[in-house]
């Protein structure tokens, strides 16, 4: 199996020493991609491309678009779609899921512990400015008890794999995490797009993800002696996310609300129906915390509701995500979260974070100003405003200025190596050529945590790029993950 | 099931409304081209203009009432609000916001119709292409009619789907039956001649109704026929009386289906409508004035949008007026 060679649109290619999606390393390819590699290489470049811009084509009449709107007009914009896939076999997975569901667990112990007793604090494991001091930290939300304590409902975890093949996680993401319906999407293309690709190979499906994601919401609200009234709700259509709050909204069969279709008396929500004020019990909302009611916090929000706050702490309305939980995936607690995971589930991190110094800590700093130039430095909480230093990009100028604005300031700071991202082989202008990709799998998390068996791929089209945001060249691929 | 959204069910009705009213324009564009053929060589293109009562409008755009000028302001200046492509623009904004209710398929199709309009060039615009051009509009607001139909589930979304679409037509009918009674009216003398035949022809033709009016007229060609047939025939699915029924119907059944009987106003003020319209024969809007009588039926129908918005689009609810909860919320 080992010493097979790609001998057709393959041929040529090499994931220039990195680790690669389907090829794993120049000693070994793993096996769980054979087919996959197989069958690409039977293709031919012609027939990809055509395939790949008919794909495209139909992303684009389908709407699964989001919309930059300029002063004149808008336009609608698809997010790139990659038709080589990125496979995962199922033992690959097993260690994303466990390591997924054990963060959300822990992330969720933390947030309802710093909103209760602040026992963490108190031991000292994570120091008590850095959360409460921290923009995100919401007092509003002490003391109030949230639905089996769960405060992330949703979340997504910003995963890569470094170049000896492990996974690390790079970010948690527990406020409004998206990318999901291209999860979906991307798989239903790859459906019609690629069958002869898929065929007999054993892909789990995602299909379910609303299904899944309605069932463990209305769960947050049960006890109430009526089917609970759930709705999305969402900016509204200016917002770039607004096809996946149309997507999800669809998938659950669920309304997909704005903040003026709601009101709020008596501490309880209602949306407004052609019968009148009808009650809604959960709220899955796509709106920062900053923006969900005036009268709470952004007093200059027209994207919230007036009240909203007062009848979530009345018990009346479930809100997913909980609010406050932005102090759960700032940078600066992200790398104390294996202390944190130690301390709440006496466990180790099953996907370790990439290599985290923090520069409050005395070693850690040392470490940063001794490495500076091979290292990634970033400011953490709302610290910050000096922004990213990349080392190995930096002039010595700049290297000698950001290290005395780290002696200055050292817990304003968090640094890390550069990672090298795994690639997978993509379709470019000039052939099949390497590009790096991460992953971002979506937990969903009501009574218990269930994980998307997928996630979203993301592709830094552009050479050499390791950015692999939208805003920046960046496209998605299918996610596999082989039964 | 909770009963529709507010905004959403205001978003479907003026949706429908949208794209039949660019169905209207199109066919309505397509007759006065065919009119400037048949009278006195150049016509005059401000009768549209004053059909629509867009005479102040246009003045903005500092052009003459040429007919590229005209063809102009009504299919493709985004600065007239009521052009084709404005209202299809402002129909696709609506499909935006409806799509977690209508179909894929409506979406896909609306998106399309509004891409072509907004790729389309001057010359795409000439009166020599223009025909081409309305027959396209046309068919294409026809297909959004035959998809809505064969894809929307019908919940209450369908009902104002329907209802806004009925209501725009009727309204439409009107003003296409004033474009060649007031505004083309001929000189006195002219009443029975060719031209005069020639142009309730047109007016039957672009309603899609002219065989079917040779059906049932198979003798006469004359002015009260043919607002008979237009107006108050209910077999006629464009004329105003059978639109008027259609949205009846429809209204009334959403109240009954969905818990709305108490919501009456809009359906009483549709409901005394037909009952004139069936009341009325054309010699008697003739005798009133048909002008006038026409321009009262828009009036009524405006009455009708207004009720609706008050009783189901919670138009006039505010934050600030306190209103309990209805049954449906217990």
């Amino acid at each position: 199996m080992t010493d097979w060679r790609p001998s057709g649109l393959l041929e040529d290619y090499g994931s220039g020493g990195f680790y690669c999606e389907l090829f794993g390393t120049s000693k070994r390819c793993p096996p769980h991609t054979q087919t996959v590699r197989e069958r690409i290489d039977g293709m031919s470049l012609a027939e990809v491309r055509r395939r790949a811009q008919a794909a495209e084509r139909e992303l684009f009449n389908l709407g699964v678009t989001f919309t930059v709107y300029t002063s004149r007009e808008q336009i609608d914009r698809i997010l790139p779609f990659d038709v080589i896939p990125r496979v995962l076999s199922a033992a690959e997975w097993a260690t994303i899921e466990q390591g997924v569901v054990q963060r959300v667990t822990a992330l969720n112990r933390f947030i309802e512990d710093v909103y209760h007793g602040q026992r963490i604090l108190r031991d000292g494991i994570v120091p008590a400015d850095l959360v409460l001091g921290n923009a995100n930290f919401r007092p509003q939300m002490r003391g109030l008890k949230v639905p089996f304590g769960n405060y992330v409902n949703i979340c997504g975890v910003d995963i890569v794999r470094g170049g000896d093949g492990r996974f690390y996680v790079l970010e948690d993401n527990a406020r409004t995490p998206s990318g999901v319906s291209y999860v979906v999407e991307n798989r239903h293309l790859t459906q019609r797009a690629f069958p002869d690709l898929m065929r007999n190979i054993g892909v789990r499906s995602v299909s379910n993800y609303g299904q899944r994601l309605a069932g463990q919401l209305a769960e947050l609200a049960a006890g109430e002696d009526r089917d609970p009234s759930v709705v999305l709700l969402s900016p509204g259509v200016y917002n770039s996310a607004y096809f996946e709050h149309v997507f999800l909204a669809r998938e659950m069969g669920v309304s997909l609300v704005e903040g003026r279709d709601l009101v709020v008396r008596d501490d309880h929500v209602f949306m407004k129906t052609t019968g009148g004020l009808a009650r809604v019990d959960v709220i899955y909302r796509r709106i920062d915390d900053d923006f969900l009611d005036p009268e709470a916090f952004n007093p200059a929000s027209m994207l919230g509701v007036r009240g909203l706050m007062r009848a979530y702490r009345a018990g009346n309305v479930v809100l997913a995500n909980a609010i406050g939980t932005g102090i759960a995936d700032d940078k600066a607690v992200y790398a104390y979260l294996p202390r944190i995971i130690r301390y709440y589930l006496d466990e180790e991190a099953i996907l370790p974070n990439v290599e985290t110094h923090i520069c409050r800590e005395r070693e850690g700093l040392e470490y940063t100003l001794r490495h500076l130039e091979e290292l990634v430095v970033k400011p953490v909480g709302e610290s910050g405003g000096y922004g990213i230093l990349i080392g190995p990009h930096a002039s010595r100028k700049a290297l000698a200025e950001f290290r005395r604005r780290l002696r200055a300031a050292p817990s304003n700071y968090i640094s890390q190596p550069v990672v090298q991202l795994s690639v997978c082989p993509t379709v470019t202008r000039s052939g099949i050529e390497p590009r790096h990709v991460d992953l971002r799998p979506f937990a969903v998390t009501g009574r218990s945590t269930w994980v998307l068996p997928g996630g979203l791929t993301r592709v830094a089209l552009r050479k050499g790029s390791l950015i692999v945001n939208s805003s920046q060249g960046g496209g998605s691929k299918d996610t596999w993950v082989l039964e | 099931m909770n009963n529709l959204l507010a905004r959403h069910a205001e978003c479907i009705f003026w949706l429908a409304r949208q794209v039949e009213r660019s169905n209207s324009i199109a066919r309505i564009l397509d007759i006065n081209e065919t009119f400037s053929r048949n009278t006195r060589g150049e016509h005059d293109w401000e009768s549209v203009l004053r059909l629509f009562g867009d005479e102040q409008n246009f003045k903005t755009t500092g052009r003459r009432p040429t007919a590229d000028a005209v063809i102009h302001f009504y299919i493709l200046d985004d600065q007239n609000t009521s052009s084709v492509l404005s209202s299809i623009r402002m129909a696709r904004e609506n499909a935006r916001a409806l799509r977690p209710l209508i179909s894929t398929e409506m979406w896909v199709q609306l998106n399309g119709f509004h891409n072509h309009l907004s790729r389309l060039r001057k010359a795409d615009l000439r009166v020599e292409n223009l025909n081409r051009l309305c027959s396209y509009i046309k068919e294409s607001c026809q297909t959004h009619s035959g998809i809505t139909a064969e894809t929307l589930y019908r919940d209450e979304s369908w009902y104002f789907h329907q209802v806004g679409r009925a209501i725009e037509r009727a309204d439409q009918t009107t003003r296409l039956v004033d474009v060649k009674y007031q505004v083309l009216l001929p000189q006195p003398g002219d009443i029975g001649s060719p031209i005069d035949e020639a142009q309730w022809n047109t007016v039957l033709r672009s309603a899609a109704g002219f065989h079917a009016f040779r059906r049932v007229n198979p003798q006469s060609m004359s002015a009260p026929k043919v607002i008979e047939f237009m107006v108050l025939d209910r077999r006629f699915p464009r004329s105003v009386a059978a639109s008027v029924l259609v949205a009846n119907e429809h209204l009334h059944e959403l109240r009954l289906k969905h818990g709305h009987t108490a919501r009456r106003s809009a359906s009483n003020l549709l409901r005394r409508l037909a009952a004139t319209l069936a009341e009325d024969s054309a010699e008697d809007l003739i005798a009133r004035g048909l002008h006038e009588a026409l321009d009262g039926i828009q009036a009524e129908l405006a009455a009708v949008t207004d009720a609706l918005g008050r009783e189901f689009f919670l138009l006039t609810e505010t934050d600030d007026a306190p209103q309990p909860p209805t049954e449906s919320a217990a």
